[in-house]
């Protein structure tokens, strides 16, 4: 499996469109095709289209807040010793967190598609909330499907959610989580697909989802790779960008434009829910070795069991609690680019204690994973290594479950 | 010679009345009792679909979610699904079997080795809910090799030009989704918009039997009955659900409804 140079990874897969041969497809029941052809149809013209960009990159700015900052962390850095740490805070985004690009850009085009009535799942509340946001921003009415258990856990997201007028759907089949959600959410496009657009909130689901949300989120890299070329005049030449997985939008935003670099140069690495320490339960598909297998509409690497039945997974961290992976994450592995390992609920917790204590900062429980890892190899790396965490959500939503948790408040 | 599928819609049509096909989830709620409905019901349906459960079905609706999760709760196995279908063929009166489900199970399966379950197992024709066309070309020759039906899908969203192209790689039957809905829903369509629909396909291939499906039940089944086929399947889950709520045999009370149902189509 090899990836090819000056393409977005986005758009290297074939005809049915598998990335790598196998990753990906559209796996759809026939009544989606049209609504999916449709869609693929626009999206291949609006990127294309001037006006449509100008249009994107000023809501990028003007509404999200474009540029995100680029920080040295060097409380944490001299804590640790070793690599120099710095962190991408992209939690800086309105709204908190980097599924607002993917929420934008999709409301534009539901906006470009002239229909009124936008649909979304969610699982940390993220997505949803993003979703219910640009909803309210362009005038359209909106829908967010969210696990039972998600919705407990994850309370602040959802009274933002409904704040915005947006009607949050309570999904009770399964484990009642984001698995759950996007099924439903599915469902409820099958029925209403001549009417409403459907957002996936992250690179997973039918080809088409999984390109317009890393289009997306590539935003954050360009931001990085300018930062960068300001702040040292050049891309420095050790570089780890480090980068929690769930369905892998936030991941594949900050590493699209440094795919291309030597992996010598620049090392991606995506970093999974483990689970409950000693729990067999994760949603680590990648770092564990699941096999592949179908699920909401794509091939690609998924927590299941022999017979091909969806596992129930578990992480303290809604926004990773997910037992597939988006496509291009699988082909990034396969083809050696990325190295993907997990971090455990104990591991996250205490990467975020260390960091909130170190410094002006507030990362969620998915970056926190993130975190982890970059704790876990910064003493072992020398000083002139640097690496660069996405702090892609921020920690308000996790409030009560911190609380609960570490006693804060 | 005829599959025993084709020679089920002869026998109906022959009659001048659609073939009544049933939906059941395998194993629902039990692998014994869904055997006893099967043989129960094949005494009025002319084909039996049978449902192999999965947890994320994505184009079903809460009845049929439901049955499938109370199927899998009891711990019903692929292998399972297997056991059912050939004991319920070697019943004198069984009818023929479609099964139906989504397509990750038959991939962890192996798609050569599913397929040579099916045949010796008794299954004459598969649909899988989430391999359309053209991504089921290669599948569905492989099935076609083993003499195994596949059914195409079809919905209202379908474009004539793509509709051309379905037909032509079709086998014996299209399945013709009566409305944009997951299964079960209300039917939100009128009987006549759905036979416009109908006309249209089998004007393409007249000689293509086409059944029609989802929120068919039995307040709407006697509009539809100049079709070729109708398939029920939420009503009979509902019916499960009920009876097993009430703490009634689903047994007599499935067989009570298709039987109703025969009756509105004859």
């Amino acid at each position: 499996m090899k990836i090819k140079k000056n393409i977005p990874l986005i758009d290297q897969h074939d005809k049915l469109g598998f990335w790598g041969g196998k990753f990906g497809g559209s796996y759809i029941p026939e009544t989606l095709k049209k609504p999916v052809n449709e869609l693929t149809e626009k999206f291949k013209k609006l990127r294309k289209n001037k006006s449509f960009i100008a249009k994107r990159d000023f809501y990028f700015k003007s509404y999200i807040g474009s540029p995100t900052r680029f920080i040295k962390l060097d409380n944490l850095s001299k804590h640790l010793g070793g690599a120099e740490i710095w962190a991408k805070v992209v939690s800086d985004a309105n709204g908190g967190a980097h599924k607002i690009y993917n929420a934008t850009v999709h409301a534009l085009i539901c906006k470009a598609m002239g229909k009124k009535y936008i649909i979304g799942d969610t699982g940390a509340g993220y997505a949803g909330k993003m979703l219910s946001m640009a909803a309210k921003k362009f005038g359209l009415k909106c829908k967010i499907f969210m696990g039972a258990k998600d919705i407990k856990r994850q309370k602040p997201n959802c009274d933002a959610i409904r704040k915005n007028g947006a009607e949050i759907v309570p999904v009770t089949t399964g484990s009642q989580t984001l698995v759950d959600a996007v099924s439903e959410c599915m469902r409820y496009w099958v029925s209403n697909c001549d009417t409403t657009h459907m957002c996936v909130g992250s690179t997973v689901g039918p080809n088409i989802f999984v390109k317009i949300c890393g289009w997306s989120t590539a935003q954050i890299s360009r931001e990085l790779k300018a930062q960068l070329i300001l702040e040292f005049k050049n891309i420095p030449k050790k570089i780890k960008l480090i980068n929690c997985v769930g369905g892998g939008s936030s991941a594949y935003g900050f590493w699209s434009e440094f795919i291309d670099y030597p992996k010598t140069q620049i090392e991606l690495i995506g970093v999974e829910a483990g689970g409950p320490k000693n729990s067999k339960l994760h949603a680590a598909p990648l770092s564990r070795n699941a096999k592949l297998g179908i699920l909401h509409g794509a091939a690609s690497y998924v927590c299941q069991d022999k017979e091909g039945q969806i596992n129930e997974t578990e992480s303290i961290s809604a926004g990773l609690d997910y037992p597939g992976v988006s496509p291009i994450h699988c082909f990034l592995k396969d083809a050696k680019r990325a190295r993907y390992t997990y971090a455990t609920d104990e591991d996250a917790l205490n990467a975020y204690k260390l960091v909130t204590r170190f410094e002006k900062l507030n990362p969620s429980l998915e970056p926190s994973h993130a975190f982890a890892e970059a704790i876990k190899i910064a003493p072992k790396l020398s000083q002139d290594n640097m690496i660069i965490v996405n702090s892609c959500g921020d920690a308000k939503k996790d409030r009560d479950i911190l609380k609960q948790r570490l006693g804060k408040k | 010679m005829n599959s025993p599928i084709a020679e089920a819609f002869i026998k109906a049509n022959k009659n001048k009345r659609p073939a009544l096909l049933t939906y059941t989830v395998a194993g629902d709620n039990s692998k014994k009792k869904s055997l006893q409905i099967l043989n129960a019901i094949s005494n009025y349906a002319d084909i039996c679909e049978i449902g192999f459960p999965h947890n994320t079905p994505i184009a079903d609706g809460g009845q049929i979610q439901t049955s499938a999760y109370r199927a899998i709760k009891n711990g019903i196995r692929i292998s399972d699904v297997f056991d059912i279908v050939s004991i319920y063929r070697k019943n004198k009166n069984s009818k023929p079997i479609i099964l139906m489900g989504y397509y990750n199970m038959i991939f962890q399966y192996g798609e050569n080795k599913f397929l040579k379950s099916c045949k010796n197992s008794g299954v004459d024709g598969l649909i899988v809910v989430d391999l359309p066309w053209p991504e089921n070309k290669k599948f569905a020759k492989k099935c076609k090799n083993n003499f195994i039906d596949f059914i195409q899908l079809i919905s209202p969203t379908t474009s004539f030009e793509r509709l051309k192209k379905i037909i032509k790689d079709s086998h014996n039957v299209i399945y013709y989704i009566s409305m944009l809905s997951t299964t079960g829903g209300k039917l939100k369509v009128s009987p006549k918009e759905i036979l416009l629909n109908y006309n249209k396909i089998k004007k393409i291939n007249p000689k293509k039997k086409c059944i029609i499906g989802f929120g068919i039940t039995e307040k709407n089944i006697s509009k539809l009955k100049s079709s070729d086929g109708l398939v029920v399947g939420s009503q009979i889950s509902k019916e499960i659900s009920r009876s097993l709520n009430n703490r009634q045999n689903p047994v007599t009370n499935v067989s009570k409804l298709v039987k109703k149902l025969k009756n509105k189509i004859l």
